[in-house]
């Protein structure tokens, strides 16, 4: 009876083979990014793939070769069908993985920390240390049905699908969402991180070279994820310059209307670019009140804290959207801001 | 959307067959062949038994294989959503927008992972458990005989909702877990298919899952400790405890769910105070376990063939055992793995990775006993060994890629992406695929009473082996190209080339399973020439079930074997056992009944009528199936003797059938 | 168990001289049961946990809840577990007519707690707290209403064991579902005692 074990050799070979070559090949994003988180991250990929086919060759090999040496028909080789049971052998099977989990769970903890998306970075690449007075770029992030929205506060610009960061500067990503769960996700910048409605999250990293990079949704949500890809143009300083005066060029400015006009549903949205931005805009897409009339979720989280509508009755308001339409409104939000940022 | 207060929210634009052909011509293949199926029934006038002895049937032996085919019909359509999946992959390129609309193709792939879950792996691995635990454990049947009939029907009635949902209505699009309606409830009736179909036929499994934890505690026979049970009884108990301590919580999330959408409450909206991350930590507190729920039987599975077809004793018992509980401990450890990204912190990230490397010890330590059992055997090549190496190579690279994807910056780059697919793809197709098949070949003789045909077994299993890494290795090399997952169409190009290949694989696993289909057609018409008259199909079988005639009588044991080691048949041959051939007392069983079929099917109406917001059909059937259980538990006439006169007969027929095949 | 006719066996003897009779596993089988709802409640408690302080401005608990009422409801409560353990006991003597006395007086003090619920719903709903109002508003009403709702199921057990009681009178079976009733009941009691401690309790003080 054939136990044809040949064409399985191959399996895990490919797979190791393609390894090897993938981490030249340029194609393999993950492992080839262009920018040093993401460079780091796709090293323990590599790291971690080594480590455990310590494990694994000797396994597939030793598989391969029982099943062919103990073959029913090759009856030279020893039958002892009453072995069960050697001390000493499951303390190697139980102890090898241990040691390398060990190992492996050492890596995970430094690493972990080390490639936190909200931990500022601390140098811009293997070669390059972060420069005394560098202030990284805040971009601010929405995930929109089923566009990207990217607002810079620093230079006053906004712009759709479409993000540039100058090179070797730390670029500090804050994203939140407009409905359902997203997640943002650059291969060549850093690992993906989850863009949700009412949250901010945060994500850090620098693009080392220039040039057009993917960018992309990877987290299902509806019908038109498919298109919701954006570019990310790595650039030099001038460079950089030239894309924001070409925003502040367009002539073409963001406010409330703009921006409820962007939450409607729409597919495949062409880039666009944004002069300038309402202020206070990211805040009410974060907090949910772009909307005239609607409550502010930190106004809401700071009343509930104080307690809830006890604490508005006292205050001399009867409902939670007296906030908004009372004459001493400002005040009230005022002392409210004063509860949300201690809350802080 | 509208409401009619006699139809609820069905109208004529409910029924997609009339604008969409893939549906009317899937529609017309299922009308043609029910109505060739109604005919055979008809003409071999099997109506009467089917009800009588199948639908109403009570015996675990009968359940197990009603799961088993509930399972590979279910399995069918799944896989029929992957090729569709595949196809439309590998054409949609640039301007080429494939041939499924977006909207479709959502409903495809949720629909291909919840059906393969849950109404493929799910039933066909408690139709395993089924089937054999009691034969295992030298019992007659398991402890609550009803409630087994009951959990098979909440099963099907699930499965049968996500088959309406094809026809009238649609499924809903966002994936096995519905993730993407957290925040934007998706008003239409696809959800709640889905919220359904998972409630109805999760109440069978929970019940289920105590059923045969409590059968394995207290109906083990004489002798029978906990250190002398069978692996496979072991992997089953351990599963069965995974399967009642988890689903609560997926009930739980789901019924939450369903009063947002239902009450418009805020458990996971974004204003109010909802919060939509309740929501996954919930869902994956119950999933993590689930997946751990359909490898654990596999595993049993798996240490059952390899030590019968190396003719040894399995390597390690006792560590095997404390693997397989480290194993289902741990798993409640780890669910956070599904999520590192969404921004818990280095601390919490850290933790649950570490703990899901853990997990990778034991299993290892599994692997490794199986090996040291095919060492100095004497194997013998028949398909289910075939398969057990070829799983122990396959899922080997799964779990490493596993444990790759739990280091959470690792995991930041390969999060949903193809990379993932291929992971989990690897270890349930290499692991629980594997198994299933691996089970089926070797148990069915047991079960039926004929061999399978080796031929068509091992084109099957090669065809699936080779097929698995043609179609998932590109999915490997595309995540590592930053590709992620429920993409129906691309920009670039240059990837098609890989998705082209992909589809290669699919249709070489589609002759796999045309192959194994084969298989028992080819078996069926060649049955008498392959009859199992001994019993002891393989020769070399080592646990109890193979004491018995194949298929076993109805009561199983005429007389209650008592167990004095491991591995209980082998000890019996080896010490020169006879079976008995007189001394039979009356046998104590339990009696068919309809009620369970009835109060599933009324279910099924319940949530129909929820789904289609038919309020009067919801009270009407709520108060109905109320009513149903009511009448049911009056009844107090559960079981009946079968005469010592009849269990004479029986054995003597088998004397003489022994005595013919010598 | 198992093992207990093992020494009346010779060492390589397979059989038994009578077949032996496994145990009977309802009362295992109906605390693995109760231990999965107990799972449900704790995902229920989880969520109360997480959403109970988000008020969304509106009402809270403590300026709505009566701790007066919370506290009739609960004697209501405790005193029908202790009630249903009087009735066990003129079962243990084999005492219908007693058995079913008891019973339905548990079932009058299980009605009564219903009815102040539903009057404490009712009146939390008049003032603005609602299901829908905000997710503590959510959490609360289904945290405690699921409770509600398996004492209004284990009501309808009742009524109905007390039906068959009448019928067939104490015999093992009835036993059996007396003593599954039995643990329901006492579930129920301590899930509410964990209800009135986090959701009231705690709310208010």
């Amino acid at each position: 009876m054939p136990t044809s074990t040949e064409n399985r050799g191959p399996a895990w070979l490919a797979a190791a083979a393609l390894l090897a070559t993938l981490t030249g090949c340029s194609k393999a994003v993950v492992l080839n990014p262009a920018g040093d988180v993401a460079a780091q991250s796709g090293d323990l990929v590599v790291t971690a793939t080594l480590l455990m086919l310590i494990i694994i060759v000797p396994v597939i090999l030793l598989t391969l070769l029982f099943a062919w040496k103990y073959r029913q028909s090759n009856t030279e080789a020893e039958y002892d069908p009453e072995w069960h049971h050697s001390t000493a052998l499951e303390l190697v099977i139980w102890s090898v993985p241990l040691i390398i989990i060990i190992a492996l769970g050492a890596l995970t903890w430094i690493s972990t920390h080390k490639l936190d998306p909200y931990r500022p970075l601390d140098r811009i690449s293997e070669t390059k240390p972060l420069p005394a007075d560098v202030k990284p770029l805040e971009v601010q992030v929405v995930a929109l049905d089923w566009k990207w929205l990217f607002m810079y506060p620093e230079q006053g610009i906004a712009s759709v699908n479409e993000v540039a960061v100058p090179v070797d500067r730390p670029v500090r990503f804050k994203l939140t969402a407009s409905s359902t769960m997203s997640a943002f996700y650059a291969p060549d910048f850093a690992g993906m991180i989850y863009a949700m409605p009412g949250m901010q999250t945060e994500l850090n990293g620098v693009i080392n070279k220039e040039g057009v990079f993917k960018g992309l949704n990877s987290h299902y949500s509806g019908a038109g994820f498919s298109g919701m890809s954006f570019k990310l143009h790595g650039l030099s300083n001038e460079g950089f310059d030239a894309w924001v005066q070409k925003a502040k060029d367009a002539n073409n400015a963001l406010n409330r209307d703009k921006y409820l006009e962007l939450v409607k549903p729409s597919e495949r949205h062409p880039v666009t670019l944004f002069s300038s931005v309402q202020e206070g805009l990211y805040d009410r897409v974060l907090n949910m009140c772009v909307e005239e009339g609607k409550m502010c979720m930190h106004h809401m989280m700071a009343i509930d804290a104080a307690g809830g509508a006890a604490y508005m009755k006292k205050a001399g308001l009867n409902l939670p959207q007296d906030v908004c339409s009372v004459e001493n409104a400002d005040q009230v939000v005022a002392l409210l801001d004063q509860r949300a940022e201690a809350q802080q | 959307m509208p409401h009619d207060p006699l139809l609820g929210r069905i109208t004529w634009d409910s029924i997609p067959m009339a604008h969409e052909p893939i549906v009317l011509w899937t529609f017309i293949a299922v009308v043609l062949g029910g109505l060739v199926v109604f005919a055979a029934l008809t003409k071999f006038k099997l109506w009467g038994p089917l009800w009588r002895d199948w639908i109403c049937s009570i015996d675990h032996k009968k359940i197990g294989i009603m799961y088993i085919i509930l399972g590979i019909v279910m399995l069918l359509r799944g896989f029929a959503d992957a090729v569709m999946m595949r196809l439309q992959q590998a054409m949609a390129f640039g301007d080429n927008l494939g041939y499924l609309p977006p909207h479709h193709y959502d409903q495809i792939f949720t629909a291909h992972g919840v059906i393969m879950i849950f109404f493929v792996a799910m039933p066909l691995v408690t139709g395993f458990m089924n089937y054999l635990i009691p034969l295992q454990i030298g019992a007659r049947d398991v402890s609550f005989p009803f409630l087994n009939n009951f959990s098979f029907w909440m099963t099907a009635t699930g499965a049968i909702l996500v088959m309406v949902s094809l026809f009238l209505g649609e499924f809903s699009t966002s994936g096995w877990l519905a993730l993407s309606n957290l925040g934007n409830q998706n008003p239409g009736v696809g959800l709640d298919y889905y919220i359904w179909a998972l409630q109805l036929s999760g109440v069978g499994t929970t019940l289920s899952g105590i059923n045969l934890i409590v059968t394995i505690i207290k109906m083990r026979a004489p002798g029978m400790n906990l250190m002398k049970m069978p692996v496979f009884v072991w992997t089953s108990l351990c599963t069965n405890a995974l399967i009642v301590a988890s689903f609560p919580i997926l009930t739980a999330a789901l019924v939450l769910m369903s009063m947002d959408r239902y009450f418009g409450t805020n458990f996971f909206t974004n204003e109010l105070g909802g919060n939509p991350m309740l929501y996954v930590n919930l869902i994956w507190i119950w999933g993590h376990p689930e997946v751990y729920i359909l490898i654990l039987p596999c595993f049993g599975i798996f240490s059952e063939i390899v030590a019968t077809f190396s003719k040894k004793r399995l390597f390690g018992y006792t560590s095997m055992v404390y693997a397989t509980v480290c194993i289902t401990v741990l798993s409640w450890l780890v669910w956070l793995h599904h999520f590192f990204t969404m921004g818990s912190g280095a601390a919490v990230n850290t933790f649950f990775g570490i703990t899901t490397m853990i997990i990778s010890i034991p299993t290892g330590a599994k692997i490794f006993n199986w090996l040291f059992t095919m060492y100095k055997g004497r194997i013998e090549f028949k398909p289910p060994m075939l398969w057990t190496v070829g799983f122990m190579c396959t899922f080997a690279i799964g779990g490493m890629t596993g444990v790759l994807l739990a280091v959470p910056p690792a995991d930041f780059v390969l999060h949903n992406s193809l990379f993932l697919i291929a992971h989990f793809h690897n270890v349930i197709i290499g692991g629980v695929v594997f198994g299933l098949l691996a089970g089926i070949n070797f148990w069915f003789p047991k079960a039926f009473g004929y061999k399978l045909n080796e031929f068509w077994g091992k084109v099957s299993f090669w065809c699936w082996l080779v097929g698995f890494w043609i179609a998932f290795t590109p999915l490997y090399i595309l995540g590592l190209m930053g590709v992620t997952r429920r993409l129906n169409h691309f920009e670039d190009q240059s990837l098609q080339i890989w998705f082209v290949i992909a589809a290669v694989g699919v249709a070489i696993i589609a002759c796999g399973i045309g192959a194994f289909l084969l298989q028992l057609v080819v078996s069926f018409i060649q049955r008498k020439q392959n009859r199992d008259e001994n019993g002891d199909t393989w020769g070399s079988g080592r646990t109890l079930e193979w004491a018995t005639s194949s298929p076993p009588p109805v009561y199983n044991f005429a007389k209650t074997p008592v167990v004095h080691d491991v591995d209980a048949w082998w000890d019996m041959k080896k010490h020169g056992y006879q079976r008995p051939l007189s001394g039979f007392e009356d046998l104590h069983m339990p009696k068919n009944t309809g009620a369970g079929f009835i109060i599933s099917m009324i279910g099924l109406v319940l949530g129909f009528a929820l789904i289609w917001h038919i309020w009067w059909l919801a009270i009407v059937s709520f108060a109905g199936l109320i009513l149903a259980t009511i009448i049911h538990t009056f009844n107090y006439n559960r079981d009946y003797y079968i005469p010592a006169t009849e269990v004479q007969a029986t054995e003597d027929a088998r004397t003489q059938q022994l005595a013919r095949h010598v | 168990m198992s093992n207990h006719t093992i020494s009346a066996v010779g060492p390589r003897e397979y059989h038994l001289a009578h077949e032996p009779h496994p145990e009977n596993g309802t009362s295992l089988g109906f605390w693995l049961y109760l231990m999965s709802d107990c799972l449900i409640f704790a995902a229920l408690f989880a969520t109360y946990g997480v959403l109970g302080r988000s008020y969304a401005g509106g009402a809270t608990g403590a300026e709505l809840f009566s701790l007066p009422l919370v506290a009739l409801n609960t004697a209501f409560l405790l005193v029908s577990s202790l009630t249903f353990g009087f009735a066990l006991i003129q079962k243990q003597k084999g005492n219908l007519a007693g058995t079913q006395l008891w019973l339905f007086i548990t079932g009058i003090l299980g009605l009564c707690f219903l009815g102040v619920e539903l009057y404490e719903f009712a009146h939390l709903m008049h003032e603005g707290l609602t299901p829908q109002s905000s997710a503590f508003g959510s959490a609360f009403f289904t945290l405690v209403g699921t409770h509600g709702l398996h004492v209004t199921f284990g009501l309808i057990w009742l009524v109905v064991l007390m039906l068959q009681l009448g019928k067939h009178g104490i015999t093992p079976e009835n036993n059996r579902r007396l003593m599954c009733l039995s643990m329901f009941w006492h579930f129920l009691d301590v899930v509410w005692i964990g209800v009135f401690t986090f959701v009231y309790l705690m709310g208010v003080l």
